[in-house]
């Protein structure tokens, strides 16, 4: 099966002669729910901004759902939605005039535009505010309207840069079940974000790109289980005055009282309770202490300091 | 896209062109109405009853028609370059760019939004030009083709600016310190045989002078310069400069990095 994104060999040099993309290459599926993460300046941007036209290739070759961008560009762009990172939509009009003018542009009649603008603004919750101008709605308003402005023709493949940006969690989460949504439906979706949590809940596969080089690209669960360690926060009935010994665990109390308990790769979380169970002591609730993901994340973009070789692994 | 969705890209981006300029009247279509009609009250019936006739004709029938091509050109181009530029400052041009829309639709799609409000405010002058003199027509699609090609040509002429400028000064600049002193010294209020034969030659370069006599021809039936010298002129001038303009949207100049 065609894949919905191809890339080979893209690199990017801007006028000022800052190399932006090294030699990039990334295949994402159809159906797939993808995660392009890199630090600020890592080439994310410039990628997704070549895909979308928004920014000239210096070289190399990318195609949408097999449609190559140098021959066939139309092609490839019927086939794509972009939610950019910054608002790019004209303040002074009206939400359903942004949504239907952008179908305008992919040739679709007005007609038909009004009833998939209908359909995407009662979604997103954005419906009865159709005549508003844009500049007066919220921030997280706003991103929705980019939402249903990349979604008004129907696109195979969707491009989202730091949707969530600035929205708060309750928000957060209604747009990530509408991803979702879009995504079980068969649209498939690319994201970057900053909120590392936000692509393991809803991405399959990740890419991480820095310093112009993707430096893994690889399924989640396999990117989740090079974790050697994870610590626990537990939260015991009674007050704690020091940290019990546990055989074989590194364990301390934090500042407000609350148990963190290393745990390598290997070690069974079970012989944690049984030990704390044995001296007494009850859990009454537990949780990460930090965001694997981003654990991850951070010590990867450390050890690629100052190179990095491409490394790209076989997904599951 | 099939030539149907290319229409309807076309006349999506013409629409919209036509509601922005509607929407802001008072700052596009009220201003030019009042300053030509300060025009026709000074130059035309104060100062021009002294002056005399110019060409055969009273004063002010001699600039009425170059008055409404001043308003034709002045609004075409800047309804372009500032609706473009707009775009490009709010980043709202990546709509476009994002979309299939070929690069000649987004140009003639402009393009026919700034002749829109450059024929329109053609249309509001010579209607105040009315309350002022009898306006007569010598040759009706002189005046039709002279006026809609120069709009265009101006139009093509805002878009290029549009893509070049990088700040809001860029916009101006051009407006300012070339479109107004070629218009002024493009035989709108005299004809140049007033000038001692040197500046009638200088006057020759100015593509503006033939557009304006032109337009005269069409209404008067007196021209500085042949009718068909004009129009081959103009169309020569909107072929440079649509090329130019194609070319540069096609490098993304100024709105792809």
């Amino acid at each position: 099966m065609t894949n919905a994104l191809e890339i080979e060999g893209l690199t990017k040099t801007y006028g000022s002669g800052f190399e932006a993309l090294k030699g990039i290459d990334l295949q994402v599926a159809q159906g797939d729910f993808f995660a392009l993460l890199g630090p600020n300046g890592a080439g994310k941007s410039t990628t997704l901004g070549i895909v979308c036209s928004l920014v000239t290739k210096s070289a190399g070759k990318v195609s949408v759902f097999g449609y190559d961008i140098d021959t066939h560009l139309s092609d490839a762009k019927l086939h794509l939605g972009v939610v950019p990172q910054e608002f790019n939509f004209n303040q002074f009009e009206k939400v359903f005039d942004i949504v239907t003018i952008q179908a305008g542009y992919y040739g679709i009649p007005l007609k038909k535009a009004a009833v998939s603008a209908e359909k995407y603004l009662k979604k997103l919750g954005l419906w009865d505010k159709r005549n508003t101008p844009a500049r007066m709605l919220s921030g997280g308003m706003k991103r929705r309207l980019m939402i249903a402005r990349a979604l008004v023709h129907e696109p195979k493949l969707l491009i989202l840069d730091e949707p969530t940006a600035g929205v708060d969690i309750e928000l957060r989460r209604s747009m990530w079940a509408f991803l979702e949504e879009m995504n079980r439906q068969g649209t498939t979706i690319i994201l970057t974000t900053h909120y590392l949590e936000e692509a393991e809940a809803l991405c399959r596969n990740i890419a991480i790109i820095d310093h112009g080089r993707i430096i893994r690209n690889t399924s989640k669960r396999e990117l989740l289980q090079q974790l050697s360690l994870e610590t626990f926060l537990l939260d015991s009935e009674a007050t704690l005055e020091r940290a019990p010994e546990l055989n074989g665990f590194s364990c301390r109390l934090d500042d407000e009282g609350v148990l963190e308990v290393d745990v390598h790769k290997g070690q069974v979380l079970n012989d944690v309770f049984i030990q704390l169970e044995q001296q007494g002591i009850k859990v009454v609730s537990m949780r990460t202490k930090a965001n694997r993901l981003e654990e991850l994340f951070i010590r990867m973009v450390e050890q690629n300091e100052p190179a990095a070789e491409a490394v790209t692994e076989g997904r599951k | 896209m099939n030539a149907h969705a290319l229409f309807t890209a076309y006349i999506t981006i013409v629409l919209r062109e036509i509601r922005r300029f509607t929407r802001i009247w008072p700052q596009t279509l009220l201003p030019p109405a009042v300053t030509m009609t300060l025009y026709f009250i000074i130059f035309g019936n104060l100062i021009g009853s002294r002056i005399g006739e110019m060409g055969g004709f009273d004063y002010m029938s001699f600039i009425v028609p170059g008055l409404i091509m001043m308003a034709v050109i002045t609004s075409s181009y800047a309804n372009v370059v500032s609706s473009f530029f707009s775009m490009k400052f709010q980043r709202s041009v990546e709509e476009l760019l994002v979309s299939p829309v070929p690069n000649w639709i987004i140009l003639a799609g402009y393009v026919t939004g700034g002749m829109a409000r450059g024929l329109g405010i053609g249309f509001i002058v010579t209607l105040l030009s009315l309350a002022f003199t009898r306006l007569q027509i010598h040759n009706l699609p002189m005046v039709v083709v002279t006026v809609f090609l120069t709009s265009a040509l101006f139009a093509v002429g805002g878009f290029i600016n549009a893509l070049l400028a990088t700040k809001f000064d860029d916009v101006s600049i051009v407006p300012t310190f070339i479109l107004t002193p070629l218009t002024y010294l493009g035989g709108v209020f005299y004809s140049i045989d007033l000038l001692p034969e040197f500046w009638q030659g200088v006057s020759m370069i100015n593509p503006i002078l033939y557009m304006v006599n032109g337009f005269r021809f069409g209404i008067l039936g007196v021209s500085d310069v042949n009718p068909f010298v004009s129009l081959g002129m103009i169309l020569s001038f909107i072929a440079v400069l649509s090329f130019i303009a194609l070319r540069l949207l096609a490098r993304g100049k100024g709105i792809r990095h």
